[in-house]
């Protein structure tokens, strides 16, 4: 069988993610988001696709949202109280309280300010979420007898969660929007090592290398305080909800250190009422953030207040947050208008834009007027800034993600055309990875593992519990150059669950396939081991030996005391150990050992094994017996030339 | 597998503990400390903590007030000659589980801890020398065991500085001629019902052991599957509601094996590890309370949470009533989800009745501990979990607190513990002789003992049980959701309990300190190997048995006790193809062919060589050089000085013999 993934949304592009995928007959969709660019039936993903017959309770087995922006989950009131799906949906506690928040404000934004017809109504909002189920990190989740999910933490926004899905043997992950390094409120993505046939990932900022973060963020800072200083306005806009939070905590921390009394000041109720929500999911935040709970709780800004439209034209600086963030229309658009024409004035864009806002114009080229439609023109002679910290990860991030993952696929979603083609061949020529960046409506069929059966007898499944040392040298490898600070602490467990199992795959007319253990197999045989080994009689020379005595070659056992035995064999033992330091050498005081070679003195006067023509010649020898088996074969040789070859005085 | 009960424990605060040797694994379960058995401590004596007495003093202001906590309605009933002297003057010790100081706690391979109760007995074993278990915690039960272990620690020191360091290693209430002076209650609880558990006794760990167990400690979030050492795969999910969510959908979880534990009435627990081991062999410990299940289960639960919600409206009455008579309130904080929905009961209870009375909450630990239950909505009821959805705080206490209607104080020395330790006793001893004040105790079965050193009492004492794990007549559905294969029960509840035959599930009764056999469910294992891998395997057949044989190698992966096979990459080419193991018995003859075909010659020459050893042929080689190869049934000894040589006699032996 094999996984079929269907790109509703996010194909080389940004906005309305949306990826139904089909893995060992079970059909999830991935995020059911809206397209921010789009007015019209484009915003929305072609669901039609899924189900001709619109019948999508039966063409689905479930929905996972990975978090709470419109581009993830904009779509869903839609799809679910206009379009009629009813089976379950899944996200993370935080997903599931925030999300009504952000869709309540767009569709106010839509129907209140941009008159639109509504697609969906407050209670259409309520209704759906009512459907939701919520799942904390790493819950294992059974949505039914055969499909397991599970969340891990992505950072990016509150609550944001890349999703594990697993059916039989195939099992795949979707990584929504995620970020590799830790931000102001948030920690870095974390998962588990996994075995994966399938990853789907974001791919925003395929193209780009961040540098240190805390650089852009002091630029910002400086930036928002020389505007206030010189007196004039800030307006920051931003979603109702994580980038306000993160750039909140950022100005609430500066303003306490600068003892700036500027006010700060929030658009809409909303977000104030955002923080009481970021108060109590504080256990999603970064571990910094989460230890303020007890005493002062992080979300408690101290500076921050309720803004009141009459503010906007009031000569007082102030820093005003206010949605939406793109000023695709709204009180962003409307305080935009007002305070634009003044140079005073500093308007902040975020990192990203879609195409068809004001914030989109603004970013390209410096604008001195912009045309909002027909009649109205603004003229734009504010300070622009651009935030360029991201809540995404950049392209190393990606690369360490897969790397780490290593997953047999790769399909890259959310992102720009050009730069996910340049990674995507950087995924297959670094890694050696089939990766993909299908567009939207196309679908992509990956092959799935698949599994014979055969039962394990228990002696093989214990053989192949013994620690395997070499693993544990690679996976400290991998350790080292997964560069994001998320995944450092994670391969130890994993390292103990792969070892190497080697064993006997028998196959017998009439009964099941078994894995044994070779010596299971004789006793299964009735047959005993035939051990083949070698053997040898090696001559050594030895100076100082008994040359009084007789011409014999033959150091015979009487010759030999026991504590003479003892002090050849030790002799041979620091002659061995110089030459093959690397070596592993067992004294058993009457012989040595080395991995399977053994050598001891022959004491026998006609030992079979010595079998060199040469010995005659050798006329002050002593005789070590030496055997070894095949494994050893060439280990052995090198012992034997040392011994022919050397001294012992 | 072995099962053995190493305790019962008992009730709320003294949850059972359990060993279970599965897979090859010792896992403990739980490692608690029977509180209960402080009582035979006498508190600080009144008049010797003055620190103590400031502190209540704040309290004494002449408008009533309430304090926190749980508790029933009989009154005191006075008893036997025993008196507040009876009680044991000295630095109080406490109960460990007697049995588990009989096992080695550096074999232990995994701890499970099933509530914040369940692990006060940790630092216990965790600062043994030797101890190198995996312990796994819920993230809440760990945070809440870990506050509720520093807290111990602080109102011990209160004890410690009034009694001084202790003289010798042993106290002297521990000496034999002591302990027969004891009265036969105190005596019981000293040594135990057979008079074996005086070794149970331990000075309390520090808070540097504390700090150590916190850092051993694995947090488990709801529902993470943890898995040990490949085999065992655990999982903790809470019950109250969620246990029928979780299990009900018949999915590939079945279990063979479910313990359940409990006092008389009232069994069992909310609080549910599951346990999965090798092969599909999965194990669920109801084991213990966890106070959010507790809490989720006495709101979520029809008729029980009505019922807990009646007795929770009976104690705010008669605390109303108390507090409208000008007397105080004493409520020590017993369970955390109890007190917290007193807390909001009662203060709801006060704004109707329109009184402006002050809460005070008096603990070390009070106001971290309410700040955390007000974060943890995953670990929360649907009700619970809905205020999060609407924006509202988790717990009332959040805006109570805001509104200065709950006060918090961070006292040196804080809640109760059995009457014994902290601000309750202060506070208790000053309203012990009002009439107008109401205690509210949990329904202990020591509270005679509990309550000695307070004696005469004219306050009123209100004793109230709360439901502390699963009632009886929720066993039977329970494990029909469950389905288990093995159910192990305890002896004494035999009777209360009838399993009808037609279960799914074999019934096993346990005692205390007994181990017991549990057959093992597993088949053998199975192996799951990935098809290209199984695609390049070279096939041997041997013909005369009708078998194929082929060695396999791969990576091995254990996940959630699946074993897979996958390819090594770079494995695939080394030069393994050679056989490994060889059977059967060459011929000489057939030898001297074998290697007559490679250009090398010899002639056999046979008899015994050596006395010692089986019959042997010997080959003598000489062309192309001098080589010898001795032929035994089991064995083949090849000589040769060249090693080209002996590496091609080597192949030729291969050859007539069969091998893999
Ligand atoms: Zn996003
Ligand atoms: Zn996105």
């Amino acid at each position: 069988m094999a996984i079929e993934c269907l790109v509703l949304g996010a194909g080389q592009e940004i906005g309305k993610s949306c990826v139904v995928v089909t893995i060992n007959g079970k059909r999830i969709m991935f995020d059911c988001g809206m397209h921010m660019g789009y007015q019209d039936r484009r915003r929305y993903p072609d669901f039609s696709l899924i189900s001709k017959t619109r019948d999508f309770d039966n063409a689905l087995d479930c929905i996972i949202i990975t978090h709470f922006h419109l581009d993830h989950v904009g779509a869903l009131p839609y799809f679910t109280e206009v379009c009629g799906y009813r089976g379950p949906i899944y996200m993370t506690y935080p997903t599931k309280a925030l999300a009504p928040l952000m869709l309540e404000d767009y569709r106010k934004v839509m129907v209140d300010q941009r008159g639109e017809e509504e697609q969906f109504t407050s209670a259409h909002i309520a209704e759906c979420m009512k459907k939701v189920i919520a799942v904390d990190l790493k819950q294992s989740v059974q949505v039914d007898k055969d499909l397991q999910i599970r969340a891990y933490y992505a950072g990016h926004v509150l609550g944001a969660a890349m999703f594990y899905a697993k059916v039989g043997d195939s099992a795949m992950v979707y990584t929504g929007d995620y970020n590799m390094t830790p931000d102001r409120h948030l920690g870095a993505a974390q998962i588990d090592r996994l075995q994966l046939d399938l990853l789907i990932t974001e791919s925003t900022y395929a193209g780009t290398i961040r540098d240190s973060k805390y650089a852009r963020e002091r630029e910002f800072l400086k930036a928002v305080h020389k505007c206030v200083a010189g007196g004039g306005k800030v307006l920051i806009p931003t979603f109702a909800l994580g980038r306000a939070q993160e750039l909140c905590i950022l100005l609430d921390d500066y303003w306490e250190r600068m003892k700036l009394k500027v006010p700060i000041y929030f658009s809409a109720g909303l977000t104030i009422q955002a923080n009481m929500y970021y108060k109590m999911l504080i256990s999603w935040t970064s571990q910094k953030v989460k230890e303020t709970y007890a005493t002062h709780n992080a979300f408690d800004f101290k500076n921050v207040r309720n803004f009141d439209r009459s503010l906007i034209d009031a000569p007082s600086p102030c820093v005003l947050f206010a949605t939406p963030g793109m000023i695709s229309g709204g009180f962003s658009l409307e305080v935009f208008k007002r305070w634009a024409p003044d140079e005073m004035n500093l308007v902040t864009l975020p990192g990203y834009c879609v195409a068809g806002t004001i914030g989109h114009k603004l970013m390209s080229g410096k604008p001195t007027k912009i045309d909002l439609d027909k009649d109205t023109q603004i003229d734009v002679r504010c300070q622009i800034h651009q935030l360029s910290f991201s809540p995404h990860t950049d392209a190393k991030g990606i690369m360490d993600l897969v790397k780490f993952l290593s997953p047999k696929h790769v399909i890259l979603v959310h992102g720009e055309k050009p730069k996910m083609a340049t990674l995507k061949q950087r995924i297959q020529s670094e890694l050696g990875i089939q990766c993909y960046d299908p567009a939207n409506k196309d679908s992509v069929c990956v092959p799935s593992t698949h599994f014979v059966k055969a039962g394990a007898s228990n002696a093989f499944i214990r053989s192949c519990l013994n620690p395997n040392f070499k693993f544990s040298k690679s996976s400290l490898e991998d350790k080292s150059d997964s560069g994001s600070q998320g995944m450092k602490s994670m391969p130890w467990l994993q390292i103990s669950d792969d070892r190497v199992g080697e064993g006997i795959l028998v196959l017998e007319k009439n009964k099941k396939t078994k894995v044994v253990h070779q010596d299971e197999l004789l006793h299964m045989l009735g047959e005993q081991k035939h051990e083949i080994q070698f053997a040898y009689c090696c001559p050594v020379h030895i100076e100082k030996l008994e040359q009084t005595e007789t011409t014999d070659l033959i150091p015979t056992n009487d010759k030999l005391s026991a504590s003479d035995k003892s002090s050849v064999i030790k002799k041979l033992l620091v002659k061995l150990s110089s030459e093959l330091s690397e070596a592993n050498i067992h004294d058993f005081g009457e012989h040595i050992q080395l991995e399977s070679f053994h050598v001891s003195i022959c004491l026998k006067d006609n030992c079979p094994y010595r079998i060199t023509d040469s010995l005659q010649s050798k006329s002050e020898a002593a005789f070590f017996c030496c055997s070894w088996s095949e494994a050893d074969e060439k280990l052995a040789r090198r012992i034997i030339s040392i011994m022919e070859n050397c001294n012992l005085t | 597998m072995k099962f053995t009960c190493l305790s019962k424990g008992g009730g709320f605060h003294f949850p059972p503990c359990h060993m279970l040797n599965v897979c090859g694994f010792r896992v403990l379960f739980d490692c608690p400390l029977d509180l209960s058995a402080l009582t035979i401590f006498s508190p600080v004596p009144a008049d010797s903590c003055t620190i103590g007495d400031e502190e209540s003093s704040n309290f004494a202001v002449h408008e009533p007030v309430v304090d926190m906590e749980a508790g029933v309605r009989k009154k005191q009933k006075v008893e036997k000659p025993l008196d507040a002297n009876s009680l044991i003057y000295s630095e109080p010790w406490y109960k460990t589980v007697n049995n588990l100081h009989l096992w080695n706690a550096s074999f232990i391979d995994v701890v499970l801890i099933s509530s914040p109760m369940g692990m006060l007995g940790l630092p216990y074993i965790t600062r043994i020398k030797d101890f190198s278990a995996k312990i796994y915690v819920t993230d809440a039960a760990a945070r809440v065991g870990q506050l509720m272990m520093e807290d111990l620690v602080s109102m011990h020191m209160e004890h410690r500085q009034f009694y001084g360091t202790e003289e010798s290693s042993v106290p002297q209430w521990m000496k034999s001629e002591e302990l027969d002076l004891l009265p036969s209650a105190l005596k019981k609880v000293a040594l135990g019902k057979d008079g074996a558990e005086l070794g149970g006794w331990m000075p309390l760990y520090s808070a540097a052991h504390v700090k150590d167990c916190m850092m051993k400690v694995q947090r488990l979030r709801y529902a993470e599957e943890a898995c040990y050492n490949g085999t065992l795969v655990i999982k903790a999910c809470s019950s109250g509601l969620e246990i029928g969510s979780i299990f009900d959908s018949g999915h590939a979880m079945d279990f063979d094996y479910h313990a359940l534990q409990g006092s008389d009435l009232i069994l069992y627990s909310d609080f549910s590890t599951l346990l999965t081991s090798e092969d599909n062999e999965q194990s669920t410990f109801s084991d213990d309370n966890n106070n959010w299940e507790e809490l989720a289960k006495s709101l979520c639960n029809n008729d029980e949470s009505s019922e807990e919600r009646e007795k929770l409206s009976f104690i705010c009455s008669c605390a109303i009533d108390s507090v409208k008579s000008g007397g105080s309130v004493l409520i020590p904080i017993d369970r955390l989800g109890v007190s917290l929905l007193l807390l909001e009961q009662i203060s709801m209870f006060l704004k109707s009745s329109d009184l402006k009375v002050p809460i005070y909450v008096i603990s070390s630990v009070a106001e971290e501990l309410l700040a955390y239950t007000n974060i943890i909505p995953e670990w929360l009821c649907k009700q619970r979990q809905e205020k999060l959805f609407s924006g509202e705080s988790l717990f009332a206490h959040v805006e109570l607190i805001k509104e200065k209607k709950i006060h918090v104080f961070p006292a040196v020395h804080s809640p109760k513990l059995f009457l014994r330790l902290g601000p309750a006793v202060h506070l208790l001893r000053r309203w012990s002789g009002d009439p107008n004040s109401l205690l509210v105790l949990e329904d202990e079965a020591d509270a005679d003992i509990a309550l000695l050193p307070f004696k005469p009492m004219s306050m009123k004492v209100l004793q109230c049980s709360f439901l502390s794990g699963i009632k009886l007549q929720k066993v039977q559905p329970l494990l029909k959701t469950l389905q288990p294969k093995l159910v192990l029960f305890p002896e004494d509840l035999r009777n209360h309990v009838r399993f009808s035959n037609i279960n799914s599930f074999s019934v096993s009764h346990y005692f205390e300190n007994e181990t017991l056999h549990i057959p093992s469910l597993k088949g053998s294992p199975e192996l799951k190997i990935t098809t290209d891998l199984a695609s390049q395997l070279n096939w041997r057949n041997l013909e005369q048995r009708k078998l194929n044989i082929t060695r396999l190698k791969g990576e091995l992966l254990i996940e959630q006790g699946k074993h897979r096979l996958l390819s090594r990459n770079e494995q695939a080419s080394s030069s393994q193809n050679r056989p490994f193991l060889h059977w059967g018995s060459p011929h000489p003859e057939d030898l001297l062919a074998v290697l007559s075909k490679m250009g090398i010659n010899g002639h056999v020459e046979r008899g015994m060589r050596d006395a010692e050893s089986d019959e042997a042929c010997i080959v003598h080689v000489q062309d192309p050089n001098k080589a010898l190869i001795e032929v035994r049934a089991t064995g083949t000894v090849i000589s040769a000085a060249d090693e080209n040589l002996a590496s091609r006699i080597f192949e030729a032996v291969v050859d007539v013999l069969e091998g893999i």
